[in-house]
C-alpha cells in the first residue's frame, strides 16, 4: 500500500460530524432510497392503473396482497429483521465499549438472523413458483370442477373472466413432446377449504393463459418478485460483508480498533437501511 | 509527504492503480477511445444518410462484419460489388452511437477523467477519499463498456431501439438489448461509486482555509454533477432491472397487454405501462444532460479566468446557478414526453419548470461572457476552444427553448431540430470544453506542454467543420425530417433538403481529419513536448502548486489556502496572479 | 456522537426499548390488516405505522438524531425527489385516462 494519508479517515470532520466512510455510506444509502423509491413508484403507478380484477392477480376478489401471499411468514421475517437490526447495533456498541468478543458474537447472530430471513423467503418463493392460475376463453366445467368467474368493469364495458387457481399435477404430451393439456388440481372454493381435492384434465386449446404465480403471473407478482428479490440481494450482500468481518475482524481490531468499530458502524447503517426498506415493503406488499 | 510509488510494480502503478491521477488518465484515454468509436459509428450512418443504399467506401466496409451490419449489394450503375448498411444495422449504430457517446465517452471523460485528475488537486487533497473505491469504479466502467460493445457480436446485433430504449420496441428487440441493459446496470454502479467518492472528497478533504466559497468553479460543477449522478441514476437502474425482467422473465411492467407480434399475441399478464419506462428513463436522462454540460462549464470557467487574467465575473452567481440548475434538473424531465399524451396539466407544469431552468443556464453563460469584458485575453489553444464554446453552447441552449414549449414542440419533436439542439450542447459544447481541458491540464499530467501550433490548427478546422455538421440539422428539422430515419430521400420534404445532409456528412469526414493534428500532438507532446514547471499558465488554483506531474500523494507540503480561486491582477501585487496556496 | 464507552452504555437501554416498540408496532400493523377496514383507511394506518417504525430505526439505530444538519439536508432533498418521482407519474395516468376515477373506486373492497 501507499504512504498517502487520507484526512478524516477515522476521526470525524468538524463540518459533517462524520468520518469519510460514514459520510460515504450515507450518500450510498441516499442513492438506495432513489433505487427502491423508483420501484415503489412503479408499484403505485401500476396498481393505480391496473384494470379491474387483475390486481394482485387475475380473478382476485380484492386488491389486497394477502389473498395470494403468506402474511404469517412475512410477519415472522419482519421479526427476524428487526431483531437482526438490534443485534447489529449491539455489535457496534460492544465494540465501542471495547468488548470485541461480544461484538463479534452479536455480528454472528445478525448473520444467522439474516440467513433465517432468506430461508423463509425461499419457502415463500417456491410456493409461489409452484402455484398456477389458469384463465379460460369460455366457461369451463368438467368432472365436477367449474371455473370461477369474475365480472370486471373496464373502460369498454363489463368483461367476465373465467379462471381457476391451483396446481398442475401432470403435463400431458404426445409422442413428439408437444403439450396437449394438463392435469389440474384446483384450490378448494373459498369457505370449503376442508373439501376433498379434485382433479381435472384441461386441454391446451381450452386455455387462454396458464401461468405460475411467479413474476410473469401478474403486474403485482412482478413487482413483488423484483422488489423483494432486490431486497433479498441486499440481504445476501450484507451477509457477505458481515461474514467477512466475522472471519477477519480480529486482525484489524488488534491494530486499529477504532477503524474496525467504524467499519461495523457503516455495515450497521447499511443493514438498518435494509431493515427499513422491509418495514415499508411488508405492509405495502402483504397487507394493502 | 513521502511516497513509495517508485517501489510499486508496473501493474499496481499503471493498471490497478489507486492513485487518482493514474485513474483519471485511464478514464481519459479509455473515454477518448470510446469517443472515437462512437464517432466512427456516426460516420458510417452519415454516409448512409448522404448516399442512401450506396455501397460503403472501402475503409468502412472492410471493418464491418456481415450480414448483421453490412449487406453485400451490387451497384446497379457501375456493376461494382459492395457492402451497404442495413436498416437494422443503422438502428443498432444509432442506438450504440448515443449510448457510447453519453455513457461511455462524455460522462467518463468529464467526470471520471477530469474530475478524478483535477478535483482532488484543486481541493488540496492527497487523493480521493476512497482510493480503492475509485479503482473499483474504473474497473467496473471498462468491463461495462466492453460488455456493451459485445452486443455487436450477438445474434441480431447490438441494441437497436435507440439510446432511450423505449418499450415495447425494446422489450421485443433482439438479444443485443439484453446486453445493453446488463451493460447499463454495470455502468450505473460504477457511476454511483464514483459520485459517492467525489462528494466525500469535496466536502471532507478540502485543505485548511479552502472554504466552500474559495473552491474553484470546476469543483462546484463536479460536486453538483456528483449529486445528480447519485440521485438520478438509481431510478434508471431500477428501470433497467424491470426491462430486463420484461425481456427474460416474461413480466409485463412496460407491456399493457394485447401486444401482437407477427400476428401472435404476446403471452404476458399485461397491465404494464410503456409511459412508466419513459418517466423512469427521463428522470435520469434529463439530469444526465446537466451531468454532460456542468463539468464542461467548469473547465471553461477555469480556462477563461486564467486567460483573461482577471477574476471571474459573478463567481457566487455561477455557484448558486449551478446548484439551482442541479436542483431544478430533477423536475423538468417530462418535457421529453410532451407528445406522449400525458395530458395538458402536466405538460404545462413541465413547460414552466423548463423555462425556469433556462434562467440559471443563461446566468452562467452571461457571467462567462462578461468575464471577457475589458480583459487582455491570451489566445492560447485552450482559450480558443473556450471562446468558441461560448457561442456554440448558446446556440445549443437557446434552440432548446422552442422544444420546451409544448406548442412549438408539436412541430419540432423527434426531428433533426432536436438532434441539432442537443448536439450543439454536447458536441460543440461539452466536447470543445473537454478539448480545452486536455490542452489546459496536459502540462500538469505529463510535465510537458502541448504544441500550440498544432493545437490551433486542430481548433480552427474543428470549429469550422463541427458547425457545418450541426447547423444544417436545424433547417432539416424545421423542414420536417425525422430523426432515426434510415433514408430521408424516401419522403418528399426529406429529399428537398438532402443537400444539407450531404454537406453534414462531408463536414463530419472533415472533422475526422481535423482530429489528426490532435492525435499527433497528444502523443508527440507526451514524449517530446516542451518541459514545463509547476505553473506554466501562471494560474492561481491549487493544482498548480503541486509538481508537474504530481507524485503519489500530490503535494510536497500540504498547502494552506488564504485566497479565493481567481485572484488575478490583484492591485498592489507583484505578479498578475496570486496563488491560492500560501507558500 | 455517542462515541465514548459510558455514553454508549447509556444508549443500550434505549435500543431495547426501540426493539420492543418495533415488535409491538408490527403486531399492530398485522392486527389492523386483519380487521379489514376500508382500503383508504388501511393505507393511511399502514403507512403511518410504517413511518413511525422507519423513523425509530433511522433515529435510534442509525443515530440520525445525533447527526449534523448537512446530512439531514441531503437526505431531505433525496426524499423530496423520491416524492416527485412517486407522485408526478400518477398525474399522467390521471390525465390520460378517463377511467381513472372509476379505477380509484375499484380500489375499495367489493
Amino acid at each position: 500500500m501507499s504512504a498517502t494519508v487520507i484526512p478524516y479517515d477515522v476521526k470525524p470532520h468538524p463540518l459533517t460530524g462524520m468520518y469519510n466512510g460514514k459520510f460515504g455510506i450515507w450518500l450510498f444509502l441516499a442513492s438506495e432510497i432513489m433505487l427502491f423509491g423508483a420501484l415503489f413508484s412503479t408499484y403505485v403507478l401500476l396498481r393505480v392503473g391496473a384494470p379491474d380484477g387483475t390486481w394482485p392477480i387475475i380473478g382476485a376478489e380484492t386488491t389486497r396482497g394477502d389473498q395470494i401471499l403468506n402474511v404469517g411468514l412475512a410477519a415472522l421475517n419482519t421479526a427476524f429483521l428487526i431483531t437482526s437490526s438490534v443485534t447489529m447495533v449491539l455489535a457496534w456498541a460492544n465494540l465501542k465499549m471495547g468488548d470485541f468478543k461480544k461484538g463479534q458474537t452479536m455480528l454472528l447472530v445478525t448473520v444467522a438472523l439474516a440467513g433465517a430471513f432468506l430461508v423463509v423467503k425461499y419457502f415463500e418463493y417456491s410456493s409461489k413458483l409452484h402455484h398456477y392460475a389458469v384463465t379460460f376463453d369460455e366457461h369451463f366445467e368438467r368432472d365436477g370442477v367449474e371455473s370461477r368467474t369474475f365480472k370486471a368493469s373496464t373502460d369498454n364495458g363489463d368483461r367476465t373472466i373465467h379462471y381457476l387457481w391451483g396446481h398442475v399435477e401432470e403435463t400431458k404430451k404426445d409422442s413428439e413432446g408437444t403439450i396437449l393439456g394438463y392435469v389440474f388440481a384446483p384450490d378448494p372454493e373459498p369457505g370449503h377449504e376442508g373439501a376433498e381435492h379434485k382433479k381435472v384434465e384441461i386441454q391446451k386449446s381450452e386455455i387462454a393463459r396458464l401461468t405460475t404465480w411467479g413474476p410473469e403471473g401478474s403486474s403485482f407478482l412482478g413487482c413483488y418478485f423484483v422488489i423483494t428479490g432486490l431486497h433479498g440481494l441486499h440481504i445476501v450482500g450484507g451477509i457477505v460483508v458481515m461474514l467477512w468481518f466475522v472471519l477477519t475482524g480480529s486482525k484489524m481490531w488488534k491494530s486499529q480498533p477504532d477503524k474496525y468499530a467504524n467499519r461495523i458502524e457503516c455495515t450497521g447503517l447499511y443493514w438498518h437501511f435494509v431493515d427499513l426498506v422491509w418495514i415499508f415493503l411488508f405492509p405495502v406488499l402483504y397487507l394493502l | 509527504m513521502s511516497d513509495t510509488s517508485h517501489e510499486l510494480p508496473f501493474w499496481k502503478k499503471y493498471i490497478f492503480s489507486v492513485d487518482h491521477k493514474v485513474i483519471g488518465i485511464q478514464y481519459t484515454i479509455t473515454a477518448l477511445l470510446f469517443l472515437a468509436f462512437g464517432f466512427f459509428l456516426m460516420l458510417v450512418m452519415r454516409y448512409q444518410l448522404a448516399y442512401p443504399n450506396q455501397p460503403l467506401p472501402g475503409v468502412f466496409a472492410s471493418v464491418l462484419g456481415e450480414p448483421v451490419i453490412g449487406e453485400v449489394v451490387v451497384n446497379e450503375a457501375t456493376g461494382e460489388k459492395g457492402k451497404v448498411l442495413t436498416g437494422d444495422g443503422y438502428n443498432a449504430f444509432g442506438a450504440m452511437h448515443g449510448t457510447i457517446m453519453v455513457f461511455l465517452a462524455i460522462v467518463p471523460l468529464a467526470v471520471g477523467g477530469f474530475g478524478n485528475f483535477v478535483l482532488p488537486l484543486q481541493c488540496g487533497a492527497p487523493d480521493m477519499a476512497f482510493p480503492r473505491l475509485n479503482m473499483a469504479s474504473y474497473w467496473m466502467y471498462l468491463p461495462g463498456g466492453i460488455l456493451m460493445l459485445f452486443g455487436f457480436f450477438v445474434k441480431g446485433g447490438a441494441a437497436n431501439s435507440g439510446w432511450t430504449s423505449y418499450p415495447p420496441l425494446s422489450t421485443i428487440a433482439t438479444t443485443g438489448q439484453t446486453i445493453w441493459l446488463l451493460g447499463m446496470v454495470v455502468l450505473i454502479t460504477s457511476s454511483l461509486l464514483g459520485s459517492v467518492n467525489f462528494i466525500v472528497t469535496v466536502v471532507q478533504l478540502r485543505v485548511k482555509g479552502l472554504s466552500f466559497f474559495r473552491l474553484p468553479f470546476f469543483v462546484w460543477a463536479q460536486l453538483v454533477t456528483a449529486f445528480l449522478l447519485l440521485l438520478a441514476f438509481p431510478p434508471l437502474e431500477a428501470a433497467g432491472i424491470l426491462q430486463l425482467m420484461d425481456r427474460v422473465a416474461d413480466t409485463s411492467f412496460f407491456d399493457p397487454g394485447g401486444l401482437i407480434i407477427s400476428g401472435v399475441e404476446r403471452n404476458t399478464a399485461g397491465g404494464g405501462s410503456p409511459l412508466l419506462w419513459q418517466h423512469l428513463f427521463w428522470f435520469l436522462a434529463h439530469p444526465e444532460v446537466y451531468v454532460l454540460i456542468l463539468p464542461g462549464l467548469g473547465i471553461i470557467a477555469e480556462v477563461i479566468a486564467n486567460n483573461t487574467r482577471k477574476p471571474l465575473w459573478g463567481y457566487k452567481s455561477l455557484v448558486y446557478s449551478a446548484i439551482f440548475l442541479g436542483f431544478m434538473s430533477f423536475i423538468v424531465w417530462a418535457h421529453h414526453m410532451f407528445m406522449t399524451g400525458m395530458g395538458t396539466t402536466l405538460s404545462t407544469f413541465f413547460q414552466a419548470t423548463t423555462m425556469i431552468i433556462s434562467v440559471p443556464s443563461v446566468i452562467i453563460l452571461t457571467c462567462l461572457i462578461i468575464s471577457l469584458w475589458g480583459a487582455k485575453i491570451r489566445f492560447t489553444t485552450p482559450m480558443l476552444f473556450a471562446l468558441s464554446f461560448l457561442p456554440m453552447f448558446a446556440i445549443g441552449g437557446l434552440t432548446g427553448l422552442p422544444l420546451g414549449l409544448t406548442a412549438a414542440d408539436i412541430h419540432l419533436h423527434d426531428t433533426y431540430y432536436v438532434i441539432g439542439h442537443f448536439h450543439y450542447v454536447v458536441a460543440p459544447g461539452t466536447i470543445f470544453a473537454m478539448f480545452a481541458g486536455v490542452y489546459y491540464w496536459f502540462p500538469k499530467a505529463s510535465g510537458r506542454r502541448m504544441n500550440e501550433w498544432l493545437g490551433r490548427i486542430h481548433w480552427f478546422f474543428s470549429f469550422i467543420f463541427i458547425n457545418a455538421i450541426f447547423m444544417p440539422f436545424f433547417f432539416m428539422g424545421m423542414a420536417g425530417v425525422l430523426r432515426r430515419q434510415f433514408d430521408q430521400t424516401e419522403t418528399l420534404h426529406g429529399a428537398a433538403v438532402q443537400g444539407l445532409s450531404v454537406m453534414a456528412t462531408w463536414a463530419a469526414i472533415g472533422l475526422a481529419v481535423a482530429q489528426l493534428p490532435f492525435v499527433i500532438n497528444f502523443f508527440w507532446s507526451m514524449f517530446a513536448g516542451e518541459r514545463v514547471g509547476q505553473n506554466p499558465w501562471n494560474a492561481t488554483t491549487l493544482e498548480w502548486s503541486a509538481p508537474s506531474p504530481p507524485p503519489h500523494g500530490n503535494f510536497d507540503t500540504v498547502p494552506v489556502v488564504a485566497r479565493g480561486p481567481y485572484e488575478y491582477s490583484v492591485p498592489g501585487e507583484k505578479d498578475d496572479f496570486s496563488m491560492q496556496a500560501t507558500a | 456522537m455517542g462515541s465514548s464507552a459510558e455514553e454508549i452504555r447509556g444508549h443500550l437501554k434505549k435500543y431495547y426499548m426501540v426493539f420492543g416498540a418495533l415488535l409491538v408496532l408490527t403486531g399492530i400493523t398485522v392486527a389492523v390488516a386483519e380487521m379489514h377496514v376500508s382500503i383508504g383507511m388501511a393505507v393511511v394506518i399502514a403507512l403511518f405505522v410504517a413511518s413511525i417504525k422507519g423513523s425509530l430505526v433511522a433515529c435510534y439505530f442509525m443515530h440520525l438524531m445525533e447527526e449534523k444538519s448537512m446530512l439531514i439536508w441531503i437526505l431531505a432533498m433525496c426524499v423530496l425527489f423520491f416524492l416527485v418521482l412517486l407522485l408526478v407519474p400518477m398525474f399522467t395516468i390521471h390525465e390520460q385516462d378517463v377511467g381513472f376515477m372509476q379505477r380509484m373506486n375499484g380500489l375499495s373492497p367489493r
